[in-house]
């Protein structure tokens, strides 16, 4: 922050200050008319969908970053599939789509190619969604990380497989609604006891930097895309991008959702460096789960007639240990 | 130069002389000599301006160089049975998307039941996956075959396999006649992509391809192949301008001019058979062999050719369509389509099993007598299939067939790989 802004001025509603009101160096990439528009207008995606908004935001970005000297490998998947109906494309960089379980690879491939080419200024990003990172890219992916390859990995987490239908994947939150685990029976929606949180394992594997980031706070997103790509090596970044179709939520509320699963700890924001936790996105003021879970259609069976405390209490008590875990309270999270 | 070396090493040399700038190694027998022949050559320096990868499985192995060749890399992998299975989908996608992606089969048969020896159940289990196969009778030939890939893969941007017969030659100690790296050069200009990544000038490689031009992509794989008929045997001609010696090429006949019965096999095997067919000969039968070096694309007008005064042929192949019979015999017959040929297939050396010329000559033999079922199995136990037939018969918990089998013929086999 410059000397001259003291005073914080934040938009009603969201937290994000304008762009206007700070140094031009300062201002989003998005707000600058110079930006790339990677991910161009044109796309297929849903009304409302985190997911174009966090592919977007990111790559620019990272386009910024490097200079535009950027490759990208995508997994199969939503983002894919619309950016891509033959014969046309919205990527404004170069981009390949290979398989659903191999883009941390493909994209090791390219940073390999890059490095024996001389290319040295050009950087490599891969890209997927939670299924494709977190279960059948998990082998690939693992593997980038562990050989440290000068890769970018960014996973788009909706928190299923929504390119297939909304099928449950292992970043599916316990109770939560999906085409394979129904609201049904005496546990209805997704187990809990189940499920894996990648970016705890990618920290495990001490690669240089692991972020999580939310499509609530795009300019935490950025800056957490331009720290990463300063770094060599293998680096991970998480991000949260609620889904309209998948959730069940108003195409204008994908925003709110993912601050709600920021401010009530469901999702925690940090940053990590060789294995180490950094730093952490404060929660303001904590919200009770409810608020994020009553909006959503997929949970929509924990508030019958009869809601689900007990099923609430599991899920509150989740959010608490993701706070505790991560010191998200205001004051802890001064990491 | 001449030297005296395993095969697997005489190919990491080869593919070195190639100049390969990114190799992908995951370990399967019988390949592993070869990348870590590969391996050694970077580290020492040897093999410069390459990158090396240890990958964590042949479908990352397949991926990796997937990346690398979209990225302008010249890219290179070898596996076998298993971990050409476990790559199977990144096979499909190099082809798919164009990407000139050499990689070394030490053909090995596929498990279960769990076997490490040599059949050609791998590759040809990979035969409409859109590469080009090629198989080596020899180490001089997987050598010499190797150079020939990388070039013929370039100029169509299209994968191209070679073949070679696991531990029968990868583990083989032969003369090899190893050419110059000046002579290499000579032979194999750099890699110039048709498509690559490039953020100068951005293109997006893998869209999603609907009805209405999915057909055109594929059709248009099948017509690189059929240049590739046209251009191997060019190759096979520039190749000897350059290195003295005849390489490559799409069919070879030995001793078939006048021959009423040929015999038509790929790899290692046709040396035994040539050895055969030598004794029979001898002893006045007009037998000649036919052997296949293009497998993918299949020379059909070679075949007609080589067959079109003969009576009989027979495929002895180290294959099984399960179910059907043969898989390159099924390819022979659609290539004779209407020449009212006599033609027997026989399967031979599955998992490993030692292919005799007694036992050739027996079959050859019966052949020539016109005494051959369509379909024949060489040297298979009989008594041992029909015990356990029986078994599974009597009792319903008839247990593992595998182990049954090893049990009652009292193997060797026994033992634990
Ligand atoms: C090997 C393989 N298995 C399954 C599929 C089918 N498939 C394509 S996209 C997809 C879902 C993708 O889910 P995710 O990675 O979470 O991305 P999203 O669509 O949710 O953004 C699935 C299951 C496939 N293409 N390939
Ligand atoms: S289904 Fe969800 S992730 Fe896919 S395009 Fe629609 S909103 Fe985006
Ligand atoms: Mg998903």
């Amino acid at each position: 922050m410059s000397d001259l802004q003291p005073v914080k001025f934040y938009q009603t509603g969201t937290f994000t200050v304008g762009n206007r009101l700070l140094a031009p160096e300062e201002r989003s990439v998005q707000a600058n008319m110079q930006r790339t528009n990677s991910l161009n207008s044109g796309h297929r995606a849903c009304q409302g969908c985190g997911e174009a908004l966090g592919a977007r935001y990111a790559i620019d970005a990272a386009m910024n970053a490097t200079n535009r000297q950027l490759i990208a490998a995508n997994a199969t998947g939503c983002l894919e599939v619309f950016s891509t109906p033959y014969p046309e494309t919205s990527w404004q960089i170069p981009w390949i789509h290979s398989l659903f379980g191999n883009a941390a690879a493909v994209a090791t491939g390219l940073s390999a190619a890059m490095k024996v080419k001389g290319k040295k200024d050009v950087r490599v990003v891969a890209q997927g969604g939670d299924g494709g990172t977190t279960d059948i890219g998990f082998g690939c992916l693992s593997g980038m990380f562990e050989r440290n390859d000068d890769v970018l990995y960014i996973c788009y987490d909706n928190e299923a497989y929504m390119n297939t239908g909304v099928q449950r994947s292992s970043a599916t939150p316990p109770a939560a609604r999906t085409a394979t685990t129904m609201p049904l029976g005496s546990e209805p929606g997704a187990p809990f006891g189940q499920g894996k949180f990648v970016p705890a394992i990618a920290m495990a594997h001490e690669i240089p930097y692991v972020a999580t980031a939310t499509v609530a706070d795009l300019r935490d997103l950025e800056a957490k895309v331009t720290k990463a790509m300063s770094f060599r090596g293998a680096r991970y970044i998480h991000i949260l991008v609620p889904c309209p179709l998948g959730w069940g939520t108003a195409s204008h509320d994908t925003i709110r959702m993912a601050r709600l699963a920021k401010e009530t700890g469901m999702f925690p924001v940090f940053e990590a460096e060789y294995g180490e936790l950094k730093s952490a996105l404060a929660i303001r003021r904590q919200l009770p789960v409810e608020e994020y879970l009553r909006p959503q259609k997929r949970f929509a069976h924990l508030f019958g007639k009869t809601p689900a405390v007990e099923t609430i209490a599991r899920i509150q008590a989740q959010a608490d240990k993701n706070i505790r875990r991560y010191g998200l309270m205001a004051k802890e999270a001064a990491l | 130069m001449l030297k005296q070396m395993e095969g697997s090493k005489a190919v990491a040399e080869a593919v070195a002389l190639c100049r390969p700038e990114v190799i992908c190694a995951y370990p399967i027998s019988p390949q592993t000599h070869i990348v870590e022949g590969l391996g050694e050559l970077v580290k020492s320096g040897e093999l410069k301006n390459c990158e090396y990868i240890n990958v964590e499985s042949e479908f990352a192995a397949m991926s990796v160089a997937i990346g690398a060749s979209a990225g302008g890399a010249r890219s290179y992998t070898a596996t076998a049975s298993q971990g050409l299975l476990f790559m199977a989908e990144a096979v499909y996608n190099a082809s798919g998307l164009g990407l000139p992606i050499v990689m070394t089969v030490a053909n090995r048969a596929i498990g279960a039941p769990i076997n490490i020896w040599n059949d050609h159940s791998d590759s040809l289990s990979q035969r409409d996956c859109g590469w080009l196969q090629l198989f080596a009778e020899t180490n001089q030939e997987a050598l010499d075959l190797h150079i020939q890939a990388f070039k013929l893969a370039e100029e169509l941007s299209m994968p191209v396999m070679v073949c070679m017969d696991g531990f029968i030659l990868t583990h083989a100690y032969e003369r090899v006649d190893m050419p110059t790296q000046a002579q290499v050069d000579q032979f194999l200009p750099p890699y110039e992509p048709r498509q690559v990544l490039d953020p100068n000038d951005p293109v997006s490689i893998g869209a999603m391809v609907g009805p209405e031009a999915f057909m055109e992509v594929r059709y248009l794989a099948h017509a690189k192949q059929m240049q590739a008929l046209e251009r191997i045997p060019q190759l096979g001609t520039e190749f000897k301008q350059i290195f003295g010696r005849e390489s490559g090429g799409l069919t070879r006949s030995y001793r078939a001019d006048d021959a009423e019965t040929i015999v038509i096999a790929m790899g290692s095997v046709l040396g035994t058979i040539k050895d055969t067919v030598d004794a029979m000969r001898d002893a006045g039968h007009k037998i000649g062999v036919l052997g296949i070096t293009s497998y993918r694309p299949f020379p059909i007008e070679q075949v007609r050719a080589a067959l079109k005064s003969c009576k009989r042929f027979v495929v002895l192949e180290k294959s099984l369509a399960v179910g059907l019979g043969g898989i390159v015999a099924t390819d022979v017959r659609m290539a004779v389509t209407g020449m009212g040929l006599k033609g027997y297939t026989v399967i031979a050396g599955l998992g490993g099993r030692a292919i005799t010329v007694t036992s050739l000559t027996g079959i050859f033999e019966k052949a020539m007598r016109e005494n051959l079922e369509l379909v024949n199995f060489l040297d298979l136990d009989w008594k041992a299939v029909n015990k356990q037939l029986e078994r599974e018969k009597q009792t319903r918990r008839s247990g593992p067939i595998a182990e049954a089998l090893l049990r009652d013929v009292g193997a060797a086999g026994t033992r634990n790989y």
